[in-house]
C-alpha cells in the first residue's frame, strides 16, 4: 500500500514535472498544456500505453489530465462496444461527466460566494 | 511662427512655457506600500476602492486623482478649458467615466502605458497655441482590469516570467495653465516636447514588454538629442516611465548602439522606483498609472523644491491588443518625451 | 534609410541583445517545485480513491470518478478564498497539470466575470480557459471510438 503512494507520487510528479518544462522552454502558455496533456492522454489511451501505467501508478496517473483524456478515450471504446457506434458520441462524456459537472458546478458556487482579490 | 514651435523633425518647443500649476495622484494599496508611499496625495485601503467592480474602482481613482488636483490648484471644475487623458481598458473606459463627472470638454488618448507623456505632450501644445488653458492632463491604471482584459483573471494560477511587470493601480492629473501674474507659484513649466513614432523589432512575447518598448524609447531620445542638439549631461534626470529592469538596461545598451549613449547615473526608471524588489514585482511596475503617479507624487515635487532643474519625462507604451497578439502580430512600441523645468529664481 | 537586408541584420541584433539581458527562469527549481506539489496532489488522490474504495466498495474507476470530483471541490474553495494562485505561482506546473489545473481554469473566470452579470459574465465566460480542453478532449476521444467502431467491423 506504501508503495502505491510512492508510486504515484514518483508518476504523479514526473508528469508535473515534464509540464514544467514544456512551460519553461517553449513558453506555451499553461492553457495550452492542458489540451496538449488531454489529447495526448487521449491518444496514449487508445493505443493502449495508458491503461498499465494507470494499474502502476493508480492515482499518479489518473488525476493529470492525461488521466482525463484516459478515461474519455475508455469511456468511448466500452460504450462502442456495447451500443456501437452511438457509443462514440456518448461513451467519452458519460464516463468524463463527473470532473467536468463538479467543474462547472463549483465554478458556478465558488462565483456565489466569492470575489477575486488582487494580491498586495 | 512654424520655426519658433519646432525643432527638428520630431521635437515641438513651447515658447510660452505652460506651468504646471497643480498635480496629484491617487493609488492602491499594494502602491500605497512602496518606496513612494508617503508621497502619494491617496492611498486606497483596498483595490476595489469601495467600487462594485475593478473598472470603477480605475475611474474612481482617476476622478479623486482630478478633484485633489483642482483643489490644489484652487480652481473649480468650470474653469478648465478642456481635459485629455487615457487609460488601459478598451475604449479607454474609466477616463470617460472619470471625464462624465467632471463635464469638462473631453478629449481622449490612448498611448498604452506612454499615456501620461502623451497628454502633457498634446495638453501643453494646446495651452501654449492659446486654445485652452488651464489643461487638466490625467492618465490611469488598475491592475485587476489590466490583468483580466491582458492575461488571466485575477485567481488563475500561474506563474510569472522573471521579465513581467506588474500593472500600477493609480491614477495621476497635472493642470497645465499658461503663465499669469495671479497664479499661485507654479510646480515646474513644459520647455519642450518630442513626439515619439512606433518602432518594432519583432518582440512577441507580451511577458517582456520593457523588451518591446526599449527600441521606441531609444528613437525618442536619440530624434530629440538629433533635433536639439542638447547634451544628455544638461539633465539632472532623464526618466524613463515603465521599461523596467531588462527595458532599461536594453534601452543604454541600444542608445549607445545608436550613437548617443547615455549617462548611467542620471537614468531613472519609475517602474524600478515605485515598487521595492522586495514586493515581488518582477521587473518592475508598469501601465499608465506607473509613470502618472510617479510624476506626480515623486519628479514635480523635486522640480517645485529645486533639487532638480531640469528633467526629461519620457513614457514608454506597449501597443498591444490580445486579438492581434492572438494573430501573432509582434509588439508596436512607443514613447513620448517633455522636457519639464524647475520655475526657481 | 536602410536597406532590407541591413535592417534584418539590426533586428537580429536587437533580439540578441534581449536574449542575453532577459532573465532566464530556472528550470532545475521549477521542476522540482512541480514535482513534490503535483506528486503530493497525485497521493492525496491516491488516498481518495483508496478510502472510497474500502468506506463505500467502489471500484476503481468509481473511485477514481470521486477522487476527481473531491479534488475539484477543494480547488474552487482554494481559488474562491485567494489561496490557490498562491499556491500555483509557487508549484506551477504542479498544480497545472493534475485536474486541480483544471477545475482552477473553470473556476477562476466564474469569479472573475460576475460582475458581467450571471449569465454573460460567469455563465459564458467559465470556459474561457478550460473551454479548449473539453474541445480537444471530447473531439479526440469521439475520433478513437468512431476509429475503434471501424477496425471492430
Amino acid at each position: 500500500m506504501i508503495l502505491m503512494y510512492l508510486k504515484a507520487f514518483l508518476v504523479g510528479g514526473a508528469l508535473c514535472a515534464l509540464g514544467e518544462i514544456i512551460i519553461l522552454k517553449t513558453k506555451l502558455t499553461p492553457a495550452r498544456i492542458l489540451v496538449c496533456y488531454i489529447t495526448a492522454g487521449v491518444v496514449l489511451s487508445a493505443l493502449g500505453l495508458y491503461t498499465p501505467l494507470v494499474r502502476f501508478a493508480g492515482a499518479g496517473a489518473t488525476v493529470p489530465l492525461t488521466g482525463f483524456g484516459h478515461t474519455l478515450a475508455q469511456g468511448a471504446i466500452h460504450a462502442v462496444q456495447e451500443t456501437g457506434i452511438l457509443g462514440a458520441f456518448t461513451g467519452g462524456l458519460t464516463a468524463a461527466a463527473g470532473g467536468i459537472a463538479a467543474a462547472v458546478f463549483f465554478g458556478f458556487l465558488a462565483a456565489l460566494c466569492f470575489k477575486p482579490k488582487p494580491k498586495q | 511662427m512654424r520655426a519658433e514651435n519646432r525643432m527638428g523633425y520630431q521635437t515641438v518647443i513651447y515658447k510660452n512655457r505652460p506651468q504646471i500649476v497643480a498635480s496629484a495622484c491617487a493609488v492602491g494599496p499594494r502602491e500605497g506600500k512602496g518606496p513612494l508611499g508617503e508621497q502619494f496625495d491617496l492611498v486606497a485601503n483596498d483595490a476595489d476602492f469601495g467600487q462594485e467592480s475593478y473598472e470603477q474602482a480605475e475611474a474612481a481613482l482617476l476622478r479623486e486623482a482630478c478633484r485633489i488636483c483642482l483643489s490644489k490648484a484652487g480652481r473649480g471644475e468650470k474653469s478648465i478649458e478642456a481635459m485629455l487623458g487615457g487609460d488601459l481598458l478598451n475604449q479607454i473606459m474609466a477616463s470617460s467615466l472619470a471625464a462624465r463627472s467632471l463635464k469638462v470638454p473631453f478629449l481622449g488618448l490612448y498611448g498604452a502605458c506612454s499615456t501620461m507623456a502623451e497628454s502633457l505632450l498634446v495638453g501643453g501644445m494646446l495651452c501654449d497655441g492659446g486654445y485652452a488653458s488651464p489643461v487638466l492632463c490625467t492618465a490611469g491604471s488598475h491592475y485587476a482590469t489590466a490583468e483580466r482584459q491582458y492575461r488571466f483573471p485575477l485567481e488563475y494560477a500561474c506563474q510569472r516570467t522573471p521579465a513581467a511587470q506588474w500593472t500600477v493601480t493609480g491614477a495621476g492629473a497635472v493642470i497645465l495653465a499658461l503663465p499669469d501674474a495671479s497664479e499661485k507659484k507654479a510646480q515646474a513649466c513644459l520647455a519642450r516636447g518630442c513626439m515619439g513614432r512606433v518602432v518594432d523589432m519583432g518582440i512577441s512575447d507580451a511577458n517582456n514588454m520593457g523588451a518591446a518598448m526599449a527600441p521606441a524609447a531609444a528613437a525618442t531620445l536619440c530624434a530629440y538629442f538629433d533635433d536639439t542638439k542638447d547634451d544628455p549631461k544638461q539633465f539632472d534626470r532623464i526618466i524613463t516611465g515603465d521599461l523596467g529592469m531588462v527595458g532599461s538596461e536594453l534601452l543604454l545598451e541600444w542608445t549607445e548602439k545608436l550613437g548617443h549613449p547615455l549617462p548611467r547615473e542620471k537614468m531613472m526608471d519609475c517602474g524600478l522606483t515605485i515598487f521595492d524588489p522586495g514586493q515581488d514585482s518582477h521587473a518592475g511596475g508598469s501601465g499608465c498609472g506607473c509613470a502618472a503617479s510617479v510624476l506626480c507624487a515623486h519628479i514635480l515635487p523635486k522640480l517645485a523644491s529645486g533639487e532638480w532643474r531640469r528633467v526629461l519625462f519620457m513614457a514608454t507604451g506597449a501597443l498591444l491588443s490580445p486579438t492581434t497578439s492572438q494573430q501573432g502580430e509582434t509588439i508596436p512600441g512607443i514613447a513620448h518625451a517633455v522636457v519639464i523645468e524647475g520655475v526657481q529664481g | 534609410m536602410q536597406n532590407s537586408s541591413s535592417k534584418k541584420h539590426f533586428v537580429a541584433q536587437y533580439k540578441q541583445l534581449v536574449q542575453a539581458i532577459t532573465p532566464k527562469s530556472k528550470v532545475g527549481q521549477g521542476c522540482l517545485r512541480a514535482f513534490w506539489v503535483g506528486g503530493s496532489i497525485c497521493v492525496l488522490g491516491q488516498v481518495l480513491i483508496d478510502m472510497s474504495m474500502y468506506f463505500w466498495r467502489f471500484t476503481m474507476t468509481q473511485g477514481a470518478t470521486f477522487a476527481s470530483i473531491t479534488l475539484v471541490g477543494v480547488t474552487a474553495l482554494l481559488t474562491g478564498i485567494g489561496v490557490f494562485d498562491v499556491i500555483g505561482k509557487y508549484a506551477g506546473a504542479g498544480t497545472v497539470v493534475p485536474i486541480t489545473g483544471f477545475a482552477n481554469a473553470m473556476v477562476s473566470p466564474a469569479m472573475e466575470f460576475r460582475p458581467e452579470g450571471w449569465v454573460l459574465g460567469t455563465g459564458a465566460r467559465l470556459f474561457t480557459i478550460a473551454g479548449p480542453v473539453l474541445v480537444y478532449g471530447i473531439s479526440s476521444s469521439v475520433l478513437v471510438g468512431l476509429i475503434y467502431y471501424f477496425l471492430m467491423l
